[in-house]
């Protein structure tokens, strides 16, 4: 059996004052790693969210977002009957040709920002079944109305049921608020297409969605779509798209990561110079156990562990710093559309685990050399030092 | 004198500073019988230490050989030396050397550590050390809860809980008051003579040196009269 833990765990109580001070720099930089990546998990999460599976998403070839996508009135007309798409109950094409627009609005407490409104077709909100009138009701088409998220609601001034604001050409009334929890959609303000296109002057709609009457017709029609040169367009699941979109989290956190580990850099050699105080302090220590017949080897784990629990202490602390973070709502800016996202922290067992992971390298790589100086000294010299 | 437990011959021992060579030990022979209790006795610098490190496995000769109990401890690599230490001696220390942060019972333990013995026999032979030692009731203690005299007991059980057949020691007393001497004194002679111990022990103090039943002197590295008494 090699060197007892409790030598370790007694010997950073011991010196209480640095164990801390040396964890709590571990426990910053694994609390900012956490938080970070709770925030790039939230904000994919969200994009995964919005998604629906059995749905199609049209846009022009090459588009890579919906944005920058641009269909053409009459090529819209070219598909929407086809057969591989699902009907209503009244007999009409579950498509909804859709456009995006960005506008900017004055945020509740000063300054204002970019908001994105989408204009969808009668349909659209049949194929998202996720998003729910909560106040209000739903705009009719030729009214100028518009319903808004509840956040947007809560975000932005004259955005309450029954008040106005001017966007383009023409000023809009909140007729309803919708819900949309979760999903890129409780960032946006939602109205009828073709008023947005003649608002805001586009010729085009910018992409349709649409609902298959089944799997296998989905994959028909974007075999018939994506075939036809004519139509030019690019065919996938909405699901597929918004999974795409998660790259929107990249920059946060590649930021993060980066932050993460010039921190990490800074905890490590804290850590190794807390270990190389200890190491310097307990030479006879480590001389006495070498005459009791101890390796090498044990002294070596022995140091190198006390720094990975000194590295827990801190690591766990760091997890539990960054815990009530868990599903604070927050914001951030969207690359593709340039409008601000709203999602959530969410901070999983799995993140817990690599915040820990991260940490137990931490005081390995601090541990490593103060180890084996402890472990190379030779025992007589140990024995004779004070 | 029984056959010797301890055989050394022409041991000598260099310290070399640069151009400057350090003669701690010139050429010593010596036998150590089984059972004996001997004080190795000398001024400060004449090797007193140097010697007793060879004997326990923790120094090595320049030249010459050091036979322990069949094993010519010069010629042991470092893990065999270590192996071959925490199974044959036991040494104690002039300023203790106990582990702060362990109580003394486990501090009496640690050796044990290195045997395959399961914690329940473990618990049995620790308890057994301290209890000849007189410190079962301070099992729980921490070193600095003890007095000097204490400490140094406790790391005497520490040094005899293998039951190593040669027990040494380097200025067992020389941190202690006379009350706490004559208390460690009388141990390792009790050691000696009840449980067959064999003694070396360093000290310059001829008080203590009386507690041994052989006395062998060094000086300048040498030995006076060749070893007797
Ligand atoms: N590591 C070392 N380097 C150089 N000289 C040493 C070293 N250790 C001991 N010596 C020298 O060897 C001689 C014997 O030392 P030591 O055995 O400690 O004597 P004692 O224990 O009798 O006081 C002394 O002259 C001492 O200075
Ligand atoms: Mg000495």
């Amino acid at each position: 059996m090699a060197i007892p833990l409790k030598y370790n765990l007694r010997n950073l109580r011991v010196r209480w004052r640095s164990t801390i001070a040396t964890a709590l720099g571990i426990a910053l930089t694994v609390a900012v790693f956490v938080m970070v990546m709770a925030l790039a998990r939230g904000l994919k999460a969200t994009y995964v969210n919005t998604g629906d599976a059995r749905n199609l998403l049209v846009m022009r070839k090459g588009s890579t977002a919906e944005s920058s996508s641009q269909i053409e009135r009459s090529k819209v007309l070219r598909f929407k009957y086809h057969d591989e798409i699902a009907r209503n109950e009244r007999g009409d094409p579950v498509a909804s040709p859709e456009i995006i627009v960005l506008i900017q609005l004055d945020r509740i407490d000063g300054g204002n920002a970019n908001v994105l409104v989408r204009g969808i077709g009668p349909i659209g909100l049949e194929l998202r079944p996720n998003v729910k009138l909560v106040e209000g009701r739903l705009f009719q088409p030729g009214l100028a109305e518009c319903i808004v998220s509840r956040k947007i609601a809560a975000r932005f001034a004259h955005c309450r049921v029954g008040e106005t604001f001017r966007a383009g050409k023409r000023t809009w009334r909140v007729a309803g608020i919708f819900d949309a929890t979760k999903t890129t959609y409780e960032s946006e303000i939602w109205t009828d297409a073709d008023e947005v296109r003649e608002a805001f002057s586009r010729s085009f709609y910018g992409s349709v969605l649409l609902r298959p009457t089944d799997e296998a017709a989905g994959a028909a029609l974007i075999k018939r779509l994506e075939v036809n040169k004519d139509l030019f367009v690019r065919v996938l699941p909405e699901s597929e798209y918004y999974k795409e979109q998660t790259k929107n989290a990249g920059p946060i956190q590649f930021m993060g990561g980066f932050l993460a580990i010039i921190m990490s850099i800074g905890a490590a050699f804290a850590a190794m110079n807390t270990m190389y105080a200890a190491v310097g302090a307990r030479t006879r220590e480590i001389g006495t156990l070498r005459v009791l017949g101890f390796r090498r080897r044990d002294i070596y784990l022995s140091f190198l562990l006390e720094s990975v629990l000194l590295a827990l202490v801190g690591g766990g602390l760091g997890c539990l710093a960054s815990l009530p973070i868990n599903g604070l709502a927050t914001g951030t800016m969207s690359w593709t559309t340039f409008s601000e996202v709203a999602f959530e922290f969410r901070i999983t067992g799995e993140l817990l685990l690599k915040g820990m992971t991260f940490a137990v390298v931490m005081g390995v790589l601090g541990g490593l050399l103060p180890a084996r100086v402890a472990a190379q000294k030779p025992v007589l010299d140990a024995l004779r030092s004070v | 004198m029984d056959q010797a437990i301890v055989q050394i011959r022409e041991l000598s021992k260099l310290y070399r500073h640069g151009d400057i060579e350090v003669v701690a030990l010139n050429s010593i022979s010596l036998d150590i019988g089984r059972g004996e209790f001997v004080a190795l006795m000398g001024p400060s610098g004449s090797g007193k230490s140097t010697l007793l490190h060879i004997i326990a496995g923790i120094d090595r000769p320049t030249s010459g050989r050091c036979v322990v109990e069949g094993t010519d401890v010069s010629e042991l690599g470092e893990t065999a030396l270590a192996a071959w230490r925490k199974q044959h001696v036991g040494f104690v220390f002039q300023t203790f050397n106990l582990i702060p942060v362990l109580t003394a019972f486990e501090n009496v333990e640690l050796p044990l550590l290195l045997t395959g013995l399961s914690g329940r026999e473990r618990r049995d032979h620790v308890e057994a050390a301290l209890e000849l030692v007189g410190l079962a009731d301070r099992m729980k203690h921490l070193p600095r809860q003890l007095s000097g005299g204490q400490e140094q007991r406790v790391a005497i059980a520490r040094a005899l809980v293998t039951d190593p057949t040669l027990l040494v020691a380097d200025e067992p007393t020389g941190n202690l008051d006379a009350h706490s001497a004559a208390e460690v004194l009388g141990l390792l002679q009790t050691l000696n003579s009840a449980a067959g111990k064999t003694v070396v022990m360093v000290t310059h103090d001829p008080k203590a040196a009386a507690h041994a039943k052989r006395m062998v002197h060094l000086e300048k590295g040498e030995l006076l009269n060749g070893g007797g008494s």
